[in-house]
């Protein structure tokens, strides 16, 4: 019974420590604050640039939970955030409508390109997107979607309503719902060799192109605005309103912004800091 | 394929601090997980085996049954009650460590339960009797019964460290994947692969299994070393 009694009790007593100690090496800041964000501001890599430089600035470390722009929304009205930092406009002022937040802030825009096989089956290069959706759904030639409520697949399906076409209607097998992130839409698109609405950094940062490349960009209706609210303590009393608000003042001041147009993959800029913007 | 093998080697060659620091965490949650889960699990698998109560069956059925719970679906009801909107959500611990140990202890409790009851069963089909006939209550019958069965029950906690180090939907709802605090080996593999990096999530991929192969060879020199000191 002694063996028992001595592994039970180092084993408990290995749980408490270990469940106790944090990981070692890491400095804890004195205050971290929760960002809901989207997966393609994560994955392009512009949060490792930004949030050091703020919590160096300020002290205040920012932990980011990347999310498709609907959940992360979700997640904040939930109060499992303190900071929404997103992009879909609309969704953004509903939510600040129904009192989540008092106030959006617009921060920075990238642009969405249309990403196809080099040989351009639906002859879609150097079109206005309308243009190109219309000839992909005309040629019934492959197309990812993201399907997934996040920012990116709500862009899409206002492209296909401005392109005048039904989705509904014209969509068949060629109109493939994955259902999942930008990465993974992408990896799709990549196997299948097929056609899909990606956000710039994303698609910079991605290194399993294949045959995949930019066919249609630089449409004034790409551009795809981010925008940045504190959850409204109001709502959720627990709100690290002041580290939040402190961070939304960053980023929209002359060193966030900086911060944000000096963040490049392969000498490319690719979010163009716009804080004066509506 | 031969290319991204190649890169996969240079990758693991030049693992950095931060994979180290990944490690780290995933053994520190799936270790602490698996530790609770042996100190619920293992007594009450050990006392559904030995003692007779009404609806026995039904317990046994229902733990048997819970070895397969889908970790995605842990996770969310556990995002759910962790969540501040939820029943526990003052305690803050959603996007934390600790909502990550919470997760997988929820589930290895039901693996390691089933497979301690059936060691404990078949112990106790040769000693139930004996024990029986120096009029042992339950407690002490199962006590006893656990260590007669020990070197058995190390295996059925390695398979429950398998699962929880392997399995990404419940740390992944519940931790969040944030980087630096809650991002797992498994995790990190599946937003790398997102990411189209695929040479280093084959990198991450080989690190993890290494990681299991190294601990349940570490589990298998103690238990062999403790059945000719202890056996």
């Amino acid at each position: 019974m002694d063996l028992l009694r001595r592994s039970l009790l180092s084993l408990g007593l290995f749980v408490a420590v270990s469940g106790l100690s944090t990981v070692p090496g890491v400095a804890e800041p004195a205050e971290t604050i929760t960002v809901a964000s989207t997966t393609s501001t994560e994955q392009s890599g512009l949060f490792k640039e930004l949030l050091p430089a703020f919590t160096q600035a300020s002290g205040i470390g920012v932990k980011v939970v990347a999310l498709g722009t609907g959940q992360a929304l979700d997640a904040a009205r939930r109060g499992d955030a303190d900071v929404a930092l997103v992009h879909d406009t609309a969704a953004e002022e509903k939510f600040v409508g129904e009192g989540w937040s008092t106030k959006r802030y617009p921060v920075m825009y990238n642009d969405f390109v249309i990403v196809g096989p080099k040989d351009d089956p639906a002859g879609a290069a150097g079109a206005s997107v309308v243009e190109a959706l219309r000839k992909i759904a005309a040629a019934k030639a492959p197309f990812v979607s993201r399907g997934d409520r996040s920012g990116t697949h709500s862009a899409e399906l206002r492209y296909w309503k401005e392109a005048g076409l039904d989705l509904g209607a014209v969509r068949g097998d060629w109109y493939k719902d994955v259902g999942q992130g930008m990465g993974p839409a992408l990896n799709t698109a990549s196997a299948a060799n097929a056609y899909l609405l990606s956000d710039r950094g994303t698609w910079l940062s991605f290194k399993n192109r294949g045959d995949l490349k930019i066919l249609v960009e630089g449409d004034k209706r790409l551009f795809n605005q981010y925008g940045v609210m504190v959850v409204n303590p109001d709502k959720h009393p627990h709100v690290k309103a002041k580290a939040a608000q402190a961070f939304v003042d960053w980023l929209v001041s002359g060193p966030g912004q900086a911060a944000i147009a000096g963040y490049r993959i392969g000498g490319e800029q690719l979010f163009f800091p716009n804080a004066d913007a509506r | 394929m031969l290319q991204t093998l190649e890169e996969t080697f240079q990758r693991i060659a030049a693992l950095d601090p931060e994979v180290v620091a990944i490690a780290g965490l995933s053994l520190r949650v799936s270790l602490s997980a698996v530790g609770l889960g042996t100190l619920i699990g293992v007594p009450l698998g050990a006392l559904v085996a030995v003692a007779a109560f009404p609806g026995r069956k039904l317990v046994v059925g229902c733990l048997n049954a819970a070895m397969g719970l889908p970790p995605v679906v842990i996770g969310l009801v556990l995002y759910l009650i962790l969540s501040r909107s939820g029943p526990l959500g003052s305690l803050g611990l959603l996007f934390t460590p600790g909502a990550m140990i919470a997760a997988q202890t929820v589930l290895v409790i039901p693996l390691i339960a089933a497979l301690a009851r059936q060691i404990v069963a078949d112990a106790e089909e040769h000693l139930g009797e004996q024990l029986r006939s120096f009029g042992l209550g339950p407690v002490r019958r199962a006590a006893i019964l656990i260590y007669d069965t020990r070197f058995s029950l190390v295996t059925a906690i390695l398979a429950a460290f398998g699962r929880a180090i392997s399995e990404i939907g419940a740390v992944l709802v519940v931790g969040g994947n944030i980087d630096g605090h809650t991002r797992t080996m498994t995790t990190a593999i599946s937003l790398e692969t997102q990411k189209g990096d695929l040479p280093l999530a084959l990198a991450l991929g080989l690190v993890l299994i290494a990681i299991v192969l190294a601990v349940s060879a570490t589990a298998s020199l103690l238990r062999s070393y403790a059945m000719r000191a202890y056996g």
